[in-house]
């Protein structure tokens, strides 16, 4: 096989992979304290523009992704005001918060539509990088290596540690979590947050490495609604999130090498929903009770008045 | 001193209404404080908007013609929500109706006094089969049904784009020279348009169609043992579960008939409106519906009201498109900024809020 060939096809399922592997790690912690954010699309479209905007502006990359992450932690926080402490429905709360996100971001960045942004250069590691065939792994950009590292991180501390056990509690049986004296409400926040953050990470890579355009809505494309079918793909351990975002990478790079081929683009551009919508079902049929969802997934926790 | 939550009997109507208004209220003046930093006098803004759809006798019609897909759609959905049954997929059903429709009314040879009747049966079928695909998935293999439904949306888009820009392109012609036009089908047959209310667009069979739909709704909601399971359903899982009550034929036929109803919406938009498929031709009707649902508290008759107000807010919102410079996804930013109000505003319904020591 030609090596620019496969180079190329690795490094476009690794960029097409990795706003996923964000989007699903942050909605991963969402659900596992009990918070379904169906936000996620709004949340990165929001990343999307605000880190492009704020590349465009100041030239400085540190500050538009942390602008991003900034306004996918205050979005989120919107779903979690209204879901945790106003008890509103979180499948409609999550959907109107898509739905907003994806208006701002158009109203907001209007003005830009079509222009080139800054983005992210690629950092060859030494010696990492000349290795055969694995080669292409180690000549990513920043984003890519933080976004592996914080998988593993976020898997720690999840599965490993105490505050984990606190936050699947909450998930699992807030009830039980509060009795013992964790504070829910507290926690379900927090996750939410982390949650919003890495969906604007996530958005913020779209504009800052994937292509530096504001494309509107197409910017996202339903990426957002691909992570949180991830996060059921994954059984909830970022761990497995890294398979399920480097898979639907794949599924990206194998639609623009078919082009070549003749099949219309509009065929092919069905493929990644689609394909989310089967891995979903093999998931769900595949799915064992111990791995099954956080039991009180999406459900309010209300303390009973004394 | 801390704030307790204190649930209350169910409320009364008048405490509804109360609650609603002032969440829309506080809903519209957020918006209004974001056009404000988009650099445009709010007050005027909503004038505009008021003004363009119930200011003239054309903004009054073309409010009505938006009527009948949101309606449409809103009605349907109004019953899904009501189990529970997440239907997002409004949108893609619609685009399914009128894809159906626009190949029965330029390619099945029929008598051409059929040819309406067909197309609306096609639409509500194409409509109903999307629906039925994610509605199977959840009720046999418990599939999550917002994102399948959702995903079908784009789906769908992508298979109107790939109808007009492939194989269902019309083409242009002069003299013996022919060569693809632009991405949209041939016009529709005059047989295979709707009649409009003369001086209006407002193609009033499909109008008849929706408000026939909400009382069809409205009864199979409140006289039937029908509703009554399917209120069970979205109030208690478990509950219908242990009374017997066969979960997956509600979630089917609910799904059904909301997918059916988004897909003669899209009839009527290609049979009374476009006259022809092309790309764009919803602007998130199966969208806005959601909302227009959730507003009128998934009672169809409550649903009417919310719909007058969100076609108001998308006649008079394209106005503003227009004076204001400002992108078609402001009314997604509005709508989603009420609905959450709405969501945060139904606290005060279920429950009362008390200061304690």
């Amino acid at each position: 096989m030609n090596m620019t060939f496969y180079e190329s096809i690795i490094s476009t399922i690794l960029v097409s992979g990795t706003p996923l592997l964000y989007s699903t790690l942050g909605e991963i912690y969402a659900e596992r304290s009990g918070v379904m954010n169906l936000g996620v699309e709004g949340m990165m479209i929001m990343g999307a523009v605000t880190a492009f905007i704020v590349g465009k502006i100041t030239g400085n990359l540190l500050l538009a992704v942390l602008t991003a992450i900034l306004v996918g932690i205050a979005l989120s926080l919107i779903h979690a005001f209204v879901s945790i402490t106003m008890r509103g429905n979180q499948t409609v709360s999550g959907l109107a918060l898509t739905m907003f996100g994806l208006g701002l971001s158009s109203v907001i960045g209007i003005k830009y539509v079509g222009s080139p942004g800054i983005s992210f250069n690629p950092i060859r590691i030494p010696f990492l990088s000349q290795i055969p065939l694995l080669g292409p792994l180690f000549r990513m950009d920043a984003l890519f290596y933080l976004s592996i590292i914080l998988a593993v991180v976020m898997w720690y501390i999840l599965f490993r540690t105490k505050i984990g056990i606190r936050i699947r509690a909450c998930g699992e049986n807030p009830a039980v979590a509060d009795a013992l004296g964790v504070n829910v409400s507290l926690i379900r926040y927090a996750c939410t947050a982390i949650g919003g953050g890495l969906a604007g990470l996530g958005g913020a890579y779209l504009t800052t490495v994937s292509a530096p355009f504001w494309g509107d809505v197409m910017t996202t494309a339903g990426r957002g609604w691909i992570a949180i079918a991830l996060v059921i793909f994954s059984f909830w351990s970022p761990l497995r999130a890294i398979v399920g975002a480097y898979l639907f990478g794949g599924i990206e790079a194998i639609q623009f090498n078919l082009q070549a081929y003749g099949i219309p683009t509009d065929i092919l551009g069905m493929m990644p929903y689609i394909a989310t919508i089967v891995v979903m079902i093999f998931s769900m049929s595949g799915m064992k009770r111990r791995f099954g969802a956080p039991a009180a997934l999406g459900v309010p926790f209300v303390r009973e008045e004394r | 001193m801390r704030i307790a939550f204190v649930k209350r009997e169910k409320a009364g109507f008048r405490r509804m209404i109360a609650v609603r208004t002032t969440a829309m209220l506080l809903a519209l003046a957020s918006v209004g404080m974001i056009f404000w930093f988009y650099g445009a006098d709010p007050v005027e803004v909503y004038r505009e908007i008021f003004l363009g759809a119930f200011g003239t006798k054309t903004g009054v019609s073309e409010v009505i013609v938006k009527l009948i897909p949101l309606l449409l759609c809103g009605v349907g959905l109004s019953l899904v929500f009501k189990g529970q049954i997440w239907n997002i997929g409004a949108e893609g059903q619609l685009i399914l109706g009128a894809i159906a429709a626009t190949g029965v009314g330029l390619w099945v040879p029929l008598p051409s006094y059929l040819v309406i009747p067909a197309m609306f049966l096609s639409g509500f079928l194409a409509g109903a089969l999307w629906a039925l695909i994610p509605a199977v998935l959840r009720a046999k293999m418990n599939v999550n049904e917002v994102i399948t439904t959702l995903l079908m949306n784009y789906v769908a888009i992508r298979l109107l784009y790939y109808l007009v820009y492939g194989p269902w392109r019309a083409k242009e012609q002069w003299g013996n020279m022919t060569w693809s036009g632009f991405a949209q089908t041939a016009i529709l047959p005059d047989h295979a348009t709707l009649q409009t209310i003369p001086g209006t667009r407002i193609h009033y069979i499909t109008l008849i169609i929706a408000l026939t739909s909400l009382i069809f709704v409205y009864l199979l909601m409140n006289r039937t043992s029908f509703g009554y399971e399917l209120k069970v359903v979205g109030d208690n899982l478990m509950a219908a579960r242990f009374a017997g009550i066969n979960i997956s034929r509600v979630i089917l036929i609910s799904m059904i008939i909301s997918g059916g109803l988004a897909g003669i919406a899209g009839v009527g938009e290609i049979a009374g409106i476009q006259h022809r498929l092309r790309p764009g031709f919803s602007v998130g009707y199966g969208y806005t519906a959601i909302i227009i649902a959730w507003l009128g508290g998934l009672n169809p008759l409550a649903v009417l009201v919310s719909t007058v107000f969100f076609s108001g807010i998308l006649v008079g919102g394209s106005y503003i498109q227009i004076s204001f410079g400002m992108p078609v996804g402001v009314i997604n930013m509005f709508n989603g900024i009420i609905l959450l109000f709405l969501l945060a505003s139904e606290v005060f319904l279920n429950y009362s809020i008390k200061l304690r020591r």
